[in-house]
């Protein structure tokens, strides 16, 4: 736009390469179609989805894949609500029969209350998927300890929580975000905690390759609105990470010449 | 014959296979994914997955999710 040029600037996560960095839920929204608009609002090319057993007693309801079309995301298929390794294989063998993925989002929880991961199990059931030939990208305390070990053991993706899932409070520890960030080979996302668009803006400015949320959409009074704000954020955080930001001083500078006041 | 779908007990009339199941249950089952008695049926293989009495079936499907 300005006559400069630009290298396109993608990210990559298991061999697949992304323009967007925003990576959106498809829960808690009013209906499909409202999902499906605040997808494209976001400008997503991946989303989230979770695995449930399909409703007998009414096989004519709404299916997301009529809203959400899996040749338009690519679909990221979660193991939300397992709790145990055996349990995330065993659906998300489910979900690769389901749409053939193997690109998936291991989260495995240690509470109902404040769905923090439970990270022993989570790092025991990505060595289960990995041997099983998927590529997960795992969803994680802010520990950079327990990052690296994910990384280790073969993790396409480290994506600390800045928050618990759905709260809302945006970034807790810039410290360990930023240590995780320094020391990944892999993508880093943000996923989860994120509530309004500053948050998404701050987590990319600190360095990370996206960020994952749902709750911050889906909850907003306009979803739609609020995932263009997320579309902007998200772009407006990379490139002033890129830019390289200005020295903070402890006291003012004027802008203005000091030379030739009247 | 009696199955338990998705953990609930129920009786059909005879069916000889899987694919035969997906169509009396009213599903696509393009858009499903099934476990008999914990292992997964490839959706090719509905049409010769025998059923048996007390068979234990699965079907998942996608929906939204974070």
């Amino acid at each position: 736009m300005d006559g400069s040029v630009h290298t396109e600037d993608t990210w990559s996560v298991a061999g697949r390469t992304f323009t967007s960095r925003l990576i959106v839920g498809t829960g808690k929204y009013k209906d499909y179609a409202q999902n499906a608009a605040a997808a494209e609002a976001a400008g997503a090319e991946i989303v989230t989805v979770a695995l449930r057993r399909v409703n007998l007693s009414d096989p004519s309801q709404p299916m997301l894949v009529d809203y959400v079309k899996p040749d338009r995301f690519t679909f990221l298929p979660n193991t939300a609500g397992c709790f145990t390794g055996e349990e995330a294989v065993r659906t998300l063998r489910l979900a690769r029969e389901a749409g053939g993925w193997d690109l998936v989002k291991l989260e495995v929880l240690s509470n109902t209350k404040h769905l923090l991961p439970d990270m022993e199990e989570t790092l025991r059931a990505l060595k289960l998927l990995i041997a099983d030939g998927f590529q997960v990208m795992v969803y994680c305390s802010d520990d950079p300890v327990y990052a690296l070990k994910l990384e280790e053991a073969g993790a396409a993706a480290i994506m600390p929580a800045a928050a618990p899932i759905g709260s809302g409070r945006g970034i807790q520890n810039f410290l360990n975000l930023g240590l995780i960030i320094e020391q990944s080979k892999v993508p880093v996302l943000v996923d989860a905690g994120v509530g309004t668009a500053s948050d998404a803006v701050l987590a990319m400015e600190a360095g990370c390759d996206a960020v994952l949320m749902n709750t911050a959409i889906a909850e907003a009074r306009d979803p739609i609105r609020m995932a263009g704000a997320m579309k902007h954020a998200v772009i407006a955080g990379r490139e002033a990470y890129l830019s390289g930001r200005m020295a903070k001083r402890t006291y003012g500078d004027p802008s203005s010449p000091k030379a030739g006041l009247i | 014959m009696n199955l338990t779908v998705n953990g609930e007990p129920r009786a059909f009339p005879p069916l000889v296979h899987l694919a035969a199941l997906v169509s009396e249950l009213g599903l696509d089952g393009r858009k499903v994914a099934i476990e008999r008695n914990l292992e997964i049926v490839p959706r090719s293989a509905y049409g010769k997955t025998r059923l048996c009495d007390g068979d234990r079936i699965e079907i998942v499907h996608f929906i939204g999710g974070g």
